[in-house]
């Protein structure tokens, strides 16, 4: 029956709390390695060079089609195959910053696309290096209609974390099954995981919002 | 573009006489259609040439492939002397690489019709890209050059303002003083008026005709205003189906078109407005 026991819930709280720093690390490592990559799988689609754009884009395909978890194994287990041996925490970024930044090429190419034509020809009439027209023109108006697709990103990343305990990096959920199977009682530490989880990812979707209308007052385009 | 050396092209043009632009036999094809057919077209230094006719003429493109936004299919472009769309490599021409087009898109401003500011820059930012990040001109000085040419069109006091919080015809004038701060030899104007409110298009029309009046700038416009291109062009040419079909003075080629098709658009644009 419904037995909720307070003592333990704040017995296995602070445990819990120190996970979560971990679980903010590995969504806050994972993301900031998403957002540069994710923009270099997106520069590179739009490269004249084909093959490259050709192979990037199946790159993305192929991550976005198929499980995080499954992904994570195979960095995890299948590099020591390869001679590539990898501790839980690198492994787990390496694949979800890779995963995320697979998703957050097709963000950063929608807000690329919507970019009008004449900026890029404007650029050019001025003689503006691509590097120049890329970093100071363009990208800076692509940001805008970026932001709301990278802050759900973001809150995504956060809640994928738990997928980096099947490698044994002891972020929230890890450390829920561990108390879980110490102390037989698994409701109040999945209980108090849901609560953290909610409690961080509401004021996240929150602060994304006002961030962007900063952004947008900053780029002076509202 | 081909890519064979071109040997009866000259790789100069030399002489107190020769034009600040010159289209030699220039094509321009999109798939099957042909928008320019072997143009031939001489801008002489300081000249103000104005481009009219239907739309789908080819005039836009004009001033697209001087502008080096668009490739040529045959044909070599001149800008001050030098081959534009073209290299001079073992003796003949060869199609320009990037590097080349760089150097010689320093000579060319353009205005467009739907003026492309950049909407995250002040209207003294967008003045001042290029002149800092392209000409390399101390910040300072570039701040300088950029004030005296807002002031110039007009809007020195909405220098600071993001174009956003600009009228079209304000956005155009800022956008005419960007592309003169770059001090090109050559400026474009691509329909420049044709997105704007009525009550605004002499705003802009008479930045355009302080420059012809006080600056020995080559230049060439795409416009529908007529009244506009009669009273400021050297010369008109009218455009149809990719080819010069008629050209000269304003007041000859308005006052008496020797051309059917001419007398055809001139008494068709006059019963529309």
């Amino acid at each position: 029956m419904f037995d909720w026991r307070w003592d333990f819930t704040f017995e296995i709280l602070p445990r819990l709390l120190w996970a979560t720093v971990n679980t903010l690390m590995a969504a806050g490592i994972g993301y900031a390695i998403a957002v540069v990559l994710g923009l270099v799988l997106a520069l590179a689609q739009r490269t004249s060079f084909k093959p490259l754009t050709y192979a990037v884009r199946e790159l993305v395909e192929f991550i976005r089609s198929t499980p995080l978890v499954l992904q994570i194994f195979f960095v995890f287990y299948v590099g020591p195959q390869f001679g590539i041996r990898l501790a839980p925490w690198t492994a787990g970024m390496i694949a979800i910053g890779l995963h995320y930044a697979s998703y957050l090429s097709e963000v950063y190419r929608g807000g690329l696309e919507s970019v009008p034509k004449g900026q890029w020809e404007a650029s050019l009439a001025l003689n503006l290096s691509p590097a120049r027209t890329y970093f100071r023109i363009i990208i800076p108006q692509a940001l805008p209609p970026s932001l709301a697709g990278m802050g759900n990103y973001l809150v995504g990343i956060f809640k994928d974390t738990p997928m980096l305990s099947v490698i044994g990096v002891a972020e929230l959920m890890h450390t829920a099954n561990a108390i879980g199977s110490e102390s037989y009682r698994f409701l109040e530490p999945y209980t108090l995981v849901g609560v953290i989880f909610l409690a961080i990812s509401l004021p996240t979707a929150a602060l994304i919002r006002v961030f962007e209308a900063w952004v947008r007052r900053q780029l002076g385009m509202n | 573009m081909s890519q064979e050396t071109l040997s009866d092209f000259p790789l100069e043009l030399e002489g107190a006489d020769a034009p600040m632009v010159r289209f030699r036999q220039v094509t321009k094809r999109y798939g099957n259609l042909t928008v320019l057919d072997s143009l031939d077209l001489d801008v002489a230094e300081g000249e103000m040439v104005t481009i009219i006719g239907p739309s789908g003429s080819g005039k836009t493109t004009v001033l697209r492939m001087l502008m080096t936004l668009e490739t040529i299919n045959e044909g070599v472009i001149y800008v001050d002397g030098k081959p534009l769309t073209h290299m001079p490599r073992n003796g003949g021409l060869v199609p320009a690489d990037n590097r080349y087009l760089r150097k010689m898109r320093a000579n060319i401003g353009m205005c467009f019709q739907h003026f492309n500011l950049f909407p995250h820059m002040t209207a003294i930012e967008n003045c001042m890209e290029g002149p800092v990040h392209v000409l390399g001109l101390p910040k300072r000085e570039a701040r300088e050059r950029s004030e005296e040419l807002l002031e110039m069109v007009g809007m020195a006091d909405k220098r600071d303002q993001h174009p956003s919080r600009l009228s079209g015809g304000q956005q155009q004038r800022v956008a005419i003083a960007r592309a003169l701060a770059m001090r090109p030899k050559v400026m474009l104007f691509d329909e420049v008026t044709s997105a704007l409110d009525p009550e605004v298009i002499g705003e802009v029309t008479n930045v355009i005709r302080k420059l012809v009046g006080e600056h020995n700038l080559t230049m060439l416009m795409v416009t529908h205003q007529m009244g506009f291109a009669k009273d400021i062009s050297d010369r008109v040419c009218f455009f149809f189906g990719g080819r010069i079909e008629e050209q000269g003075k304003p007041a000859d080629l308005f006052g008496n078109p020797q051309r059917e098709r001419t007398q055809q658009f001139l008494s068709a644009v006059k019963e529309a407005s």
